[in-house]
């Protein structure tokens, strides 16, 4: 990571701390802790549809499974929120185990359009099974996280700086997993799974504990959701949130680490700032994304660095071409 | 023992016989290659070693152990690489990237190690990064070596092939028409990186069309024809056998 | 036994429908070799303008429907040549991803034009009808009938003309139609004109029984999906026979297990078949 970019990124994260310290503005903050939660859950979708090239359309429904999970372990069970928080996690990634050994044998449409099915029949679990979920009513009274030790999380500023904390550790993990040895292998699956098979990479393994990690990841995002706004509905099920996601992703730059915080950012404020936006999204978000995904493929974020590689590459080339030819060798 | 060897190897798809019952051991340390018309059954017979396709009956025996049901990625971990006719790599990713990967299956580093940057991940990392580097430079890429692959030449792609199935450490390689697309220059150039692998132990089967390198290049050659083997032996053997120019030709020999 | 007779001829009628949707997605796959996810949003615009073209300006209900098979066949056209053919060579996510923006704006166009709200659709059709001491509506047996006569003509139309034989080559082999002189842009486009037709009169037919609103494709088309799995994607008649097989499954499903979950039906043969055929139903092998 070049010095730049440690900058960029120190600046923004002291930002992002200090900001609600100094601002008045309840609702501002109350959005960007929205947009945080909703970052979460594009991580894990970009682990898998942007690194390993699987677009698993059950998300939504991992979502749900991790919001719902939560809030009936702490309001009918009341349970303490960080067990319960874990708890959260291990059923959705369980279930997400289970879902993708399965699912994960299929390819290309059939994996999309199964993970499609396993997402409406959580949704429609979740909406009917109304003496579990409360069905259409919804789950009120969700309590905010407990307390550890001195710290409380009653307040909005708190809660963002919780959510903040979780968001900069997946954002942590994510950079790890795509720098390491395990990433390339993911990586290699998206480029081509039979080559990857080829030379030697166990695929089968590799997309299912990439599955069960987006999903864990989505239910995260989920349990944060149901903890902040404190009442869930089915609709946090639907596929809408997918898509959602999958928009913001895309903008961002779908296989970017930092793609996944600029198009959602990005898409939320201008939502916010144009009121006509917040109703009829799709019909300018619906385009974008058919036209992004015809054009830059890679987002904001892919055009940027592709801007980049061209400038260093041409950058180098005139270099090259004024040194002697000894130090040509060596570069 | 026999390096490797196929035992009645047969496939169907559906009512086309594609290989039909070939019987073929390869010996360690030399160039094997297999020839024949086209639609001979010559890549299947190769995807059917390396795991790609399950066979329909017969046997693939490698060091003594039957391989025939094991799966692509399998077979890899065991010593046998492969490339494929059409250059399939990475292409939006460098020569370094592609190869760099290609060592991973000998490492044993998972997430856990990923996440908290073990010193495991750094030593592993550090192995395929050094045994891109060492395959790159055996197949005289260093210029390219971090340029994307979809900027390079066809010659240079298919050694970037070549790199890659080296990368994994393997005893034995198939090369499915390595010099497909190249011109007799760097044909020459090829042959010889391929007699340079087999120098240094790694066995090496080609399926080539081009006659003039095999007959150079091949200590021993099969020859295939509508999935079966119609004559095997030496390139001298196999030059002068008459079924062989008959298949190529379609008609009676010229003397 | 009344009740049988009745919900199977429910079940006919439900089954007519989703076979037609079944039928324009499994010819675009033919052609595309992606499922088209923005059927539903065609199914829906069908819905919409044959309702626009009746309430607003008193057109005929045949009319209105031969008026949105032209425009959502039109529609057709469009997506594919501006969105699936210049994607033609990348990766398959892209396809689907493109889609799915497809299907987003058209939803919030519908409803930003028409309103969220549940619209019916008046038929000239309302009557009772006794056959045998049974009573149907008569627009179901409209759909039954409809249906049918639009199959037989599409099978006609696919297995006696010249056109209909250059689709069925394009769906088996792009490159070999191209290199035999088979305009396979003009082939492609008529597919889904095609395509967009049968999502419009499948729509028309549907929605004065169903009602109209902008999700109105959602479940359809995801049962149309699993459909063209189960009956084999590209295959007509496996469209048809499956669209009846599960129609029958979830009108008695409906009656005899639960009304709540019949939705759930088709998902579940869905996830059955998957996983224990990876590759669908009539997978055609090899690699």
């Amino acid at each position: 990571m070049s010095k730049i970019q440690r900058i960029v990124i120190l600046g923004l994260i002291l930002f992002a701390i200090v900001f609600p310290l100094i601002s008045n503005n309840d609702y501002f903050i109350h959005v960007m802790t929205l947009s945080f939660i909703w970052m979460i859950g594009v991580y894990g979708l970009n682990l898998l549809a942007g690194y390993t090239g699987y677009l698993s359309l059950a998300h939504a429904g991992f979502f749900a499974i991790g919001a719902y999970s939560l809030g009936l372990l702490t309001v009918k069970a009341e349970m303490n929120f960080w067990p319960a928080l874990l708890l959260s996690l291990f059923i959705t990634g369980v279930l997400g185990f289970f879902v993708g050994l399965i699912s994960l044998r299929t390819k290309e449409h059939f994996f999309a359009i199964y993970t499609l099915c396993v997402g409406y029949i959580i949704y429609l679990v979740i909406d009917k099974w109304d003496s579990l979920t409360e069905g259409v009513r919804g789950l009120i009274g969700i309590p905010a996280p407990a307390n550890i030790g001195p710290l409380t999380f009653e307040t909005l500023r708190s809660h963002y700086y919780l959510v903040l904390f979780f968001l900069l550790l997946v954002v942590l993990i994510m950079y790890r997993i795509v720098h390491s040895l395990s990433g390339r292998t993911y990586i290699a699956i998206r480029n081509s799974e039979d080559l990857a098979q080829t030379i030697g990479i166990s695929t089968m393994k590799s997309k299912l504990t990439v599955f069960v990690i987006s999903t864990v990841i989505a239910g995260l995002s989920g349990a944060l959701y149901a903890s902040f706004v404190r009442f869930i509905g089915p609709d946090i099920g639907s596929i809408a949130i997918v898509f959602d996601f999958l928009t913001y992703l895309l903008v961002g730059g779908l296989g970017t680490l930092s793609g996944p915080i600029v198009g959602t950012l990005l898409i939320v404020v201008l939502s916010q700032r144009l009121q006509f936006l917040q109703d009829y999204r799709m019909l300018v978000f619906g385009p974008v994304l058919t036209l992004l995904i015809i054009f830059y493929p890679r987002g904001i974020v892919g055009a940027v660095a592709a801007w980049g590689q061209k400038r260093r590459s041409s950058v180098h080339k005139t270099r090259l071409n004024n040194l002697p030819e000894e130090q040509v060798k060596e570069g | 023992m026999t390096f490797l060897e196929t035992r009645k190897l047969t496939k169907n798809f559906g009512g086309l016989v594609a290989v039909n019952n070939v019987d073929f051991a390869i010996e360690k340390g030399k160039i094997n290659a297999i020839i024949g018309p086209n639609g001979a059954g010559k890549s299947t017979f190769f995807n059917l070693i390396s795991g790609f396709h399950p066979p329909s009956s017969g046997q693939v025996i490698f060091k003594g152990q039957d391989v025939t049901k094991l799966p692509a990625n399998k077979i890899a971990q065991l010593g046998v690489a492969r490339t494929f006719q059409t250059t399939n790599l990475f292409e939006q990713s460098t020569v370094m990237d592609n190869i760099i990967v290609g060592h991973r299956l000998r490492t044993k580093s998972n997430l856990f190690d990923a996440i908290f940057r073990t010193k495991r991940l750094r030593k592993e990392e550090a192995l395929c990064r050094d045994k891109a580097m060492e395959v790159i430079e055996f197949v005289d890429l260093q210029k390219v070596a971090h340029k994307p692959v979809s900027g390079l030449t066809q010659e240079e792609k298919k050694r970037t092939a070549f790199a890659l199935a080296l990368a994994t450490n393997p005893e034995i390689v198939f090369l499915d028409e390595p010099a497909a697309g190249v011109n007799p220059d760097e044909t020459e150039g090829l042959a010889t990186l391929m007699r340079k692998m087999a120098n240094i132990g790694v066995t090496v089967c080609l399926i080539e069309h081009k006659m003039q390198m095999i007959m150079k290049l091949a200590d021993k050659i099969m020859v295939l024809n509508y999935g079966e083997k119609i004559a095997e032996g030496k390139p001298e053997e196999i030059r002068n056998n008459e079924t062989v120019i008959k298949a190529y030709l379609g008609g009676s020999a010229i003397a | 036994m009344e009740i049988l007779v009745q919900q199977l001829f429910n079940g006919l009628t439900i089954g007519s429908v989703y076979s037609l949707v079944a039928l324009g997605l499994t010819l675009v796959y033919g052609i595309l070799h992606i499922p088209n996810f923005a059927h539903g949003a065609l199914y829906m615009m069908g819905g919409y303008i044959t309702l626009t073209m009746m309430t607003k300006y008193g057109f005929h209900y045949w009319i209105a429907i031969i008026v949105s098979i032209l425009v959502v066949g039109l529609l057709g056209v469009l997506m594919e040549r501006f969105v699936f053919h210049p994607l033609r060579e990348a990766p398959p996510i892209h396809d689907k991803i493109a889609a799915i923006g497809i299907l987003l704006f058209l939803e919030a166009f519908a409803q930003f034009v028409w309103g969220a709200e549940y619209q019916s659709m008046p038929t000239p059709y309302g009557q009772v009808v006794e056959i045998f001491g049974l009573t149907f509506t008569m627009q179901r047996l409209l759909i039954v009938i409809a249906a049918i006569v639009v199959m037989i003509l599409l099978t006609l139309f696919l297995k006696k003309t010249f056109t209909g034989s250059t689709i069925i080559a394009m769906s088996q082999n792009r490159e070999g139609a191209n290199l035999v002189g088979i305009n396979t842009k003009k082939v492609a486009m008529l597919t889904f004109m095609i395509s967009g037709g049968l999502a419009a009169i499948a729509a028309s037919l549907s929605a004065p029984i169903n009602l109209v609103f902008p999700g109105m494709g959602h479940l359809v088309i995801l049962k149309a999906f699993v459909i063209i799995i189960l009956g084999g994607m590209g295959s007509v008649p496996g469209a048809i026979l499956g669209g009846y097989i599960l129609g029958f499954s979830e009108s008695l499903g409906a009656t005899y297990i639960s009304n709540d979950y019949k939705d759930i039906i088709a998902f579940v043969l869905l996830v059955i078949i998957l996983s224990a055929k990876p590759t669908g139903l009539f997978s055609k092998g090899g690699h």
